[in-house]
């Protein structure tokens, strides 16, 4: 049971996995929320853009690849703010241009070394300790900055055209958060891959809202989700031999069919009031409070 | 039957000014030369079909739609230069009902800025949030979530935020828009009482009988300002016909001016068309 524990990398990678998992659902909250699922999926893969031109141009990847993430998350949110283009189509236009830029720019320099396969699907074993710090350091600072902001980030997510109305710094606010997300990805990358993020940042907030109705719950939720998820799919990972990032997107995946197949059959229950032996008065006295 | 204070500015100095206004998105104006005048204490409602430009004007008062001509004055002051003091209602149709919030947290949404970047509220200013849930009669579903609320209760939620924040100006759009009739009957009650309690209402509706027959002072807007007045001055057949395009007969019920809401006369004109071309083809 604790045999993957005596290897280094085992314990880098799944210190790593619960961390970025437990990032991924904190802010997976407000994507899902703000209807940006796909963000994403289409950041990973424009970041990915990014991650090739830094190596080029011999600039630290963490550096050049959330520079170029933030860009096009402000890109985004410019077009569809901006221009009579909805937010999905924006994304698909920005984020598979920059992808293409990585893909033509490989195609183009054959000296490159970088490893296709770690980007897109991730390597656990890959994990550095830079890596693990940058995670912590890009953890505690998107902790910090959702929560200083949590009223401003609540009040925008819930109504952003309205918020502005109330003095809140809309346009401040989309920035810090572009800013926040791109961080998020360049740093899961390496544990995740560019096509398996966006589960990630998907899954836990989804499982959390079927468990709770309170927005601040859901944030605990879905952050304890996301590392919880990241810290199973990699442990499981060890014994099946399958690819890390793929083993935690289907743990979350066979998470998500356990929830929702108990909040469906807690719908019925309360729908049929006779059902699993609930009776109707019962039903009446929990409703009425 | 509510009994709204009288329209009266003569002598003070607006609270709200539009002059010569010309307003709109993308460098195409929805509204035109709109000039009109709100006093403290006033109770003023915006009618006009879909698309006359009601929810622009709300925007272009609120500062977010563009403004290519004349001055929107609160206060006298430009509405560009300093964001006014306004409470907001939106449209309750626009409102993400599955959004995880509960009546309270959408209540102290109302005092977000004033507490700038400190993560969270001060005790003062959910006392102040408790307080206006209890005058709106919402205290005791503080915690519940949203959806969960019935849509008269729904609509005093988003008022309950709007007035949390002290505003000087109340704005509503759309207020009793898909509300059954005692919904209605108790929102404009609720408005009524608000406003005799010195609270500025400026409100769009597009029901004429319903809502603004019993409002103190009307604006007619389409596109521009076609009449404003008491609804006995504005509600007059030359007046619908512009604004609607259609004859409307006129008629008064104890005391108050209504119109008939009989099919309009594109439609009459149509179905006339129709018989007749049947008759036509009969013979």
């Amino acid at each position: 049971m604790f045999e993957p524990f005596q290897y280094q990398f085992f314990v880098r990678g799944i210190i790593a996995a619960t961390l970025v998992g437990g990032l991924c659902g904190l802010i997976g909250v407000y994507i899902v929320l703000r209807r940006m699922s796909y963000i994403g999926h289409g950041l990973s893969h424009a970041i990915f853009g990014g991650a090739v031109v830094s190596f080029i141009m011999s600039i630290n990847f963490y550096v050049g690849a959330s520079i170029w993430g933030f860009l096009s998350a402000l890109l985004i949110n410019l077009t569809t703010r901006k221009r009579k283009i909805g937010a999905d189509a924006a994304i698909g236009i920005i984020t598979t241009a920059s992808f293409a830029v990585g893909v033509a720019l490989i195609s183009r320099y054959r000296g490159f070394t970088l490893s296709f396969d770690a980007a897109l699907f991730g390597n656990i074993l890959g994990v550095s300790r830079g890596d693990l710090v940058a995670i912590v350091v890009v953890g505690a600072l998107v902790s910090v900055l959702l929560f200083v902001g949590y009223k401003q980030i609540l009040f925008t997510t819930f109504e952003p055209d309205v918020a502005q109305f109330y003095g809140v710094p809309t346009g401040w606010v989309d920035a810090v958060f572009a800013l926040v997300l791109a961080a998020t990805i360049v740093v899961s990358m390496q544990v995740l891959g560019v096509t398996l993020i966006a589960s990630a940042i998907v899954i836990p907030p989804v499982v959390a809202r079927l468990l709770t109705n309170n927005f601040g719950k859901m944030i605990l939720l879905s952050t304890g989700i996301g590392a919880f998820c990241g810290l199973a799919g990699i442990y499981l990972s060890f014994f099946i031999d399958v690819s890390s990032g793929a083993t935690v997107v289907l743990f979350s995946a066979a998470l998500f069919i356990l929830v929702i197949a108990y909040s469906s059959l807690k719908e019925r229950r309360v729908i049929l009031p006779g059902f699993m032996g609930q009776n109707s008065k019962e039903l009446e006295a929990k409703t009425e409070v | 039957m509510l009994h709204p204070k009288p329209h009266e500015y003569e002598g003070h100095q607006p609270l709200l000014q539009l002059r010569g206004v010309c307003c709109g998105y993308g460098g195409k104006a929805a509204l035109q030369d709109v000039d009109f005048n709100v006093a403290r204490g006033d109770w003023v409602g915006i009618l006009g079909p879909s698309g006359s430009g009601k929810s622009t004007l709300l925007k272009c008062i609120l500062g977010s739609a563009e403004v290519y001509a004349g001055d929107v004055l609160f206060d006298g002051e430009s509405v560009g230069r300093k964001r006014p003091r306004i409470g907001y209602v939106p449209q309750l149709e626009t409102i993400d009902w599955q959004f995880p919030v509960t009546v309270e947290q959408v209540v102290m949404m109302g005092r977000t800025a004033e507490n700038g970047w400190f993560p969270w509220f001060k005790k003062s200013e959910h006392e102040a949030a408790y307080g206006m849930m209890e005058r709106l009669g919402i205290l005791r579903l503080a915690r519940r979530h949203i959806r969960e609320l019935s849509g008269g209760e729904q609509q005093r939620v988003f008022l309950a935020r709007a007035l949390v924040c002290n505003p000087r100006l109340l704005l509503l759009d759309e207020p009793t828009s898909g509300l059954d009739i005692k919904t209605r009957d108790e929102i404009l009650h609720l408005l009524d009482e608000l406003n005799h309690q010195d609270v500025t209402i400026l409100m769009t509706t597009h029901e004429i009988n319903a809502v603004a027959a019993h409002l103190p002072w009307v604006v007619a807007l389409n596109g521009r300002v076609v009449a404003e007045g008491t609804p006995a001055e504005v509600f007059t057949a030359p007046v619908l016909k512009e604004v609607y395009g259609a004859e409307i007969p006129v008629t008064t019920y104890q005391g108050m001016t209504l119109v008939a809401e009989s099919p309009h006369h594109l439609g009459q004109t149509r179905a006339s068309g129709i018989i007749h071309s049947h008759t036509h083809n009969d013979v």
